[in-house]
């Protein structure tokens, strides 16, 4: 084969691999929103009714149990998560610690990052059972947070980094004191931190594995802190698994709900994004 | 920073704004080192908490014994890993062997061949989709791929599956990570100089021997651990294997065969066996077996990726 042919024959291969993974995931994404707009479209009611009291077995209610539970754990979860993994950034920067310090912080981070998210299930369980609570809203905050945080960090860290380095010495040349000059670094790289806190909000929403054990898996309205509570992919496993076709069929709207939530979350951020591009030096650069 | 207009504090104004300042920046500058060392307690809180709670099980069973047994039976105190494991292995080696080539080749669309409008259109697409729950790919899967591999994939080959099983899940883990995989290569393809290109084209080389030959090398070693990044999402997935592999612990005797992972044994038997004596500890040391494994992959792959980084430098 001479070279020309090679040339054409793998910009086709790689052209049709890319069509293959977009066609594909279209599939999915139009699978999804399909068949659970249908069933959400016939019964919109089912998103904000409380679920009856045989609601696994006989599908009587609706999800906004589910609804509420991802909101009230997602929700503290990532307010509690960026706090730290913004900190922890900042203090991955030059000012505050060595580049060997931060290299080490960087590989736990990768490793955690690329911790199964069942473990962090399993290991907050473990932590439940030790000081004999039961599974609860609140234990499913905690392991979501603690999924969230190595995503969210690995982001800002990037962001902060990538902010120019003439907005520091500026700032420390007027005098400013280190926490001064963090303020201003991470407003000016904000549009990169935003983005990055979003696409672990993001990710948090969609995980099932950390909550599965941790948040209790209930069929109740979420009730309290210490009360169980479940969240969206948890209840579509679990609809998915039924035996009931009327409960199958709940999991496509509640699929529904939550792929229109995630795409919705990433276009937010990709607006959100471009508007704070107004605080980093230079317009926007995103 | 102070303007003119601000209204002057009274008494020892300036150094008790200085002091304040000051204290701020101490107790902020505590705060980020407690942050900063967080990421490193955690990580061995983790590890320590799994280690801990697997030691009940583990000064009853050898622990070749239990990674070499097949008998899997918390009822009667049987803890055989070897089901488990080798359908871990199974749905690991399967889906990567689909989705990486296809990955790679995507990447390298994204990357190098596509431009303007469709290069956006298609890269922020896969960026979205990186961020689709499992759990809806599993959903998704039920009504598509579980009938065609239970109706016409299986019988082809003459196996008489019921779509749920190894294969399945192999498949539907392919295309969860597909996304993912590309966002990473197309990453560190970009950031290839375009000297590299230039200098390659220029002297006479076609676009596709430049990838071949210069970029992908250039580029190997992130690539490289975005497979592994990959290798290690696919080994530890549990959502879309406890939907779609059947749930059965033996040893899986076809592809199509239903079977187990080491993450949807602690799903299915969770919750319900844990009043048995030792499981909890079995479990939990599933969950310790998953965090080591995951490591080695990390560190290895950053091992590899200074070598190869030495090795193929441009």
């Amino acid at each position: 084969m001479d070279r020309y042919a090679k040339q054409r024959l793998f910009g086709a291969l790689t052209r049709g691999a890319a069509a293959l993974v977009v066609a594909v995931m279209a599939l999915v994404v139009a699978v999804t929103i399909a068949r659970g707009g249908f069933v959400f479209i016939t019964d919109p009611a089912i998103a904000v009714t409380p679920p009856g009291s045989r609601y696994m077995l006989e599908a009587d209610g609706g999800f906004l149990h589910a609804v509420l539970g991802s909101i009230l754990i997602v929700g503290p979860a990532t307010v509690v998560s960026a706090l730290l993994a913004v900190s922890t950034a900042i203090y991955l920067q030059s000012d505050y610690s060595s580049e060997r310090f931060a290299e080490s912080v960087n590989m736990f981070l990768n490793v955690l990052w690329a911790t199964p998210p069942i473990v962090y299930g399993v290991f907050v369980l473990t932590v439940v059972i030790a000081v004999g609570a039961r599974t609860s809203l609140f234990f499913g905050i905690i392991a979501i947070a603690i999924f969230q945080y190595p995503i969210m960090t690995r982001y800002t860290d990037e962001a902060l980094r990538s902010s120019p380095e003439s907005v520091k010495a500026t700032t420390y040349g007027l005098g400013a004191t280190r926490f001064e000059t963090a303020r201003i670094t991470v407003r000016a790289a904000l549009p990169g931190v935003v983005a990055g806190i979003i696409m672990g909000f993001a990710r948090g929403i969609g995980d099932a594995a950390t909550v599965l054990f941790t948040a209790g898996r209930s069929t109740n309205m979420p009730a309290g802190l210490f009360e169980p509570a479940t969240t969206l992919p948890v209840l579509i496993f679990d609809q998915a698994m039924s035996f009931n076709a009327d409960v199958r069929s709940h999991a496509y709207a509640a699929s529904f709900v939550l792929i229109v939530a995630v795409l919705g979350l990433i276009v937010v951020s990709r607006l959100l994004a471009g508007r704070y591009a107004r605080y980093a030096p230079g317009g926007r650069h995103s | 920073m102070a303007s003119s207009t601000e209204p002057t504090e009274t008494s020892g104004g300036h150094s008790g704004r200085l002091a304040s300042r000051l204290r701020r920046e101490r107790v902020s500058s505590y705060w980020f080192a407690g942050a900063g060392y967080f990421a490193i307690a955690l990580f061995g809180l983790i590890v320590l908490t799994l280690v801990y709670q697997s030691l009940p099980l583990l000064s009853e069973f050898s622990i070749v014994q239990m990674l070499t047994s097949s008998q899997w039976d918390p009822a009667q105190q049987e803890f055989g890993f070897l089901p488990a494991i080798v359908g871990t292995i199974y749905v690991t080696i399967l889906s990567m062997a689909m989705g990486t080539p296809i990955a790679i080749l995507a990447a390298i669309y994204i990357a190098e061949f596509a431009e303007g409008r469709t290069k956006t259109l298609v890269s922020s697409f896969i960026d979205v989709l990186a961020a689709i729950p499992s759990v809806i790919f599993g959903l998704v899967a039920l009504i598509v791929v579980v009938p065609f591999v239970g109706d016409y994939l299986a019988p082809a080959v003459g196996s008489s599956a019921t779509g749920l099983g190894i294969f399945t899940v192999s498949l539907v883990m392919a295309i969860v990570v597909t996304p993912f995989m590309i966002s990473l290569s197309v990453e560190s393809l970009e950031s290839l100089p375009d000297e590299l290109r230039e200098s390659s084209l220029g002297v006479g080389a076609t676009q596709w021997e430049t990838i071949r030959s210069v970029l992908l090398r250039a580029a190997g070693p992130g690539i490289f651990s975005a497979v592994l990044l990959g290798f290690g999402r696919v080994f530890g997935a549990t959502i879309v294997p406890a939907m779609l592999i059947g749930g059965q612990t033996q040893i899986p005797d076809s592809l199509f065969a239903t079977g187990q992972t080491l993450p949807t044994l602690i799903v299915n038997d969770f919750g319900e066996l844990m009043s048995l004596p030792l499981t909890q500890s079995a479990l939990i040391f599933v969950g310790l077996t998953l965090v080591i494994v995951v490591w080695l992959f990390n560190f290895s792959a950053m091992y590899v990726r200074k070598r190869l980084k030495r090795r193929w430098q441009y």
